[in-house]
């Protein structure tokens, strides 16, 4: 037991990281899991830790406060962006949701409360190991339940076919703009986590880099079903921390198993697990993203 | 104010090459190639490799174009032929680009670190051209005539020549394209060498007028390419053109009424309204008609 101690002692910034990119990967999942390309979630992360953080350094509001506040602003960011992007597809929504990450990075530059390009320190540290495996454990168990549901399954007919599920009556705009929200939220808890997770943030921190990773743990991991981004974001926080000397190689490491399982496992790491049985029913991965 | 139109032509012609590359490939097989800025980024450092060596900035400029192009093709290879004997859609290629992306920028690291480096003294020309009673940066006027030939170069190939050809009906349906004849994998390779070495091309360029190449340096153009790209039209050659020249000389106007540190507010706000307002660009077209 003491070992066991000792161990989370000795790695608990990387298990911190490990849930916050467990969150972060569910994030992405779930539009995804509706076919969608959005590469805004890193932004969402981005406003809810400077929004929570400048809540609890200035206004001196209690961590759980601050925490919600941020993520809701997150999620009431994402409305109004979702309602306007989803009239795009493909690649020219994943260029949109870029574009919105890029402006959010930029005003993070431009606000004097977010201490500009010197980052803002003095965040009170109140983020423990367990909030950030409850919120996970949470998130995880709630997009599970949701993917089984009617929700869940207007999802899965929007990935297959946009046309086909219009007209059986699905409101397409409107259930992507659920995952969309919803995405968002998530990722602004994460936002608001990590950053009472450590004393300082950067600008950088959530620009182009972290959009790229993101989506690269829920495509890594695979989409068919929630398992898929936890293991996508388990590999790529993990991985690196045990073999000590791929730190210098990590992102050749990224890159490579990226490439080589859109390549030859399109449908994610997790189709591995699975029982060939399930596997017909669950076809589902980054090649029917469109 | 003459300092302020010649640079913003001089940033635009690097725009446009980065941006003619990038539609290139998008307009002939429908692919966001992601891996386009490190391959700019290979460039500026393919150059300073051999130029360390001593070789003159001139045949350092032809030798990144075609190692640049070579990779282009064997980025095709390893990356996208795969996923296009599968029938996969344009995003699995796109997320794929963004693995080798990851691989070429860090392998550059290893190499050279993350700092600025500087090509080796002397061997970047330099002067000044007098034009009346301007006095001109000789080097930018050469990179502005470099690239203008390159883009003459590329519409030439594109609407008059047999490849050209090739890839216009390419890009219509790749189908139809092989029935009459067309050896498919042989006009992509020719895509690829040409749109790798145009992106090269700008990195050299860029990377002598700097005289500060970095491994990051290819990523600020991608998302301004981005916005190129969509204000002309995705896949328009024209259109990247006018959207390049457009945005720099936006920019540079935006620098008047604008703080400096919200430069790049402009661009990403313009993307976001055109996507918004007209997808399809100012010479966009709804139909796939796009090299």
């Amino acid at each position: 037991m003491d070992d066991l101690t000792d161990l989370i002692l000795t790695y608990s910034t990387t298990i911190g990281v490990l849930g916050i990119n467990g969150l972060l990967a569910l994030s992405v999942w779930l539009t995804l899991y509706c076919g969608q390309l959005t590469l805004g979630n890193a932004a969402f992360m981005g406003i809810a830790a400077y929004s929570s953080a400048i809540l609890s350094i200035r206004a001196d509001l209690p961590f759980p406060l601050a925490l919600l506040a941020g993520t809701l602003l997150a999620g009431l960011v994402s409305l109004p962006l979702g309602a306007t992007v989803f009239r795009l597809r493909g690649v020219y929504l994943a260029i949109a949701t870029l574009a919105f990450g890029e402006v959010i990075r930029v005003a993070i530059l431009a606000i004097p409360a977010t201490g500009k390009g010197q980052g803002l320190v003095g965040i009170p540290a109140k983020t423990e190991l367990w909030h950030i495996y409850l919120a996970l454990a949470v998130s995880a168990y709630l997009l599970a339940r949701l993917r089984l549901s009617t929700i869940g399954r207007a999802w899965s007919a929007i990935r297959e076919d946009e046309v086909a599920a219009a007209s059986q009556g699905i409101a397409v705009r409107r259930y992507k703009l659920l995952a969309f929200v919803l995405g968002a939220l998530i990722a602004g808890l994460a936002g608001g986590l990590s950053a009472h997770l450590n004393f300082a943030l950067q600008p950088d921190e959530f620009g182009f880099a972290r959009a790229v990773q993101i989506l690269v743990f829920a495509v890594v991991g695979g989409i068919p079903n929630v398992l898929g981004p936890l293991l996508g974001a388990l590999l790529f926080t993990g991985l690196p921390e045990i073999l000590r000397g791929l730190q210098e190689y990590r992102d050749i490491f990224q890159g490579a198993v990226l490439v080589i399982v859109i390549v030859y496992l399109p449908r994610g790491l997790v189709t591995l697990f699975q029982l060939r049985r399930t596997r017909r029913l669950q076809r589902v991965g980054a090649s029917d993203v469109a | 104010m003459a300092d302020q139109i010649y640079n913003a032509v001089f940033v635009g012609s690097i725009y446009a090459l980065f941006a003619l590359g990038f539609t290139l490939v998008f307009s002939v097989l429908d692919i966001l190639n992601l891996a386009h800025p490190a391959i700019f980024t290979v460039g500026a450092f393919t150059a300073l490799f051999v130029m360390q060596a001593g070789v003159p900035a001139p045949v350092a400029l032809v030798i990144a174009f075609v190692v640049c192009g070579l990779l282009g093709v064997l980025l095709d290879r390893v990356a996208f032929a795969p996923l296009r004997r599968r029938g996969a859609p344009p995003l699995s290629a796109m997320i794929s680009s963004i693995g080798v992306a990851l691989i070429l920028t860090r392998l550059i690291q290893l190499r050279y670190g993350p700092d600025l480096q500087a090509y080796p003294a002397g061997s970047v020309p330099s002067g000044v051209v007098e034009l009346g009673e301007l006095q001109l940066d000789a080097l930018r006027l050469v990179i502005i005539l470099v690239a203008l030939a390159l883009m003459v170069g590329l519409t030439f190939l594109v609407r008059r020549t047999s490849l050209g050809r090739q890839l216009r009906a390419l890009a219509e349906d790749a189908r139809a394209a092989r029935l009459l004849g067309v050896d498919v994998e042989r006009a992509i390779a020719a895509t690829f060498f040409i749109s790798a070495g145009l992106g090269g091309v700008a990195g050299v360029l860029y990377g002598f007028a700097t005289n500060s190449p970095y491994s990051q340096m290819g990523l600020p153009f991608e998302l301004k390419a981005f916005t190129v790209m969509v204000v002309g039209g995705m896949g328009s050659i024209p259109g990247a053109l006018i959207g390049a020249y457009l945005l720099s000389f936006g920019e540079t106007a935006s620098l008047a009424f604008l703080p400096s540190e919200l430069r790049d507010a402009f661009a990403f706000g313009l993307l976001f309204v055109v996507l918004v307002v007209r997808p399809n660009g100012l010479l966009g077209q709804k139909s796939p008609d796009r090299v």
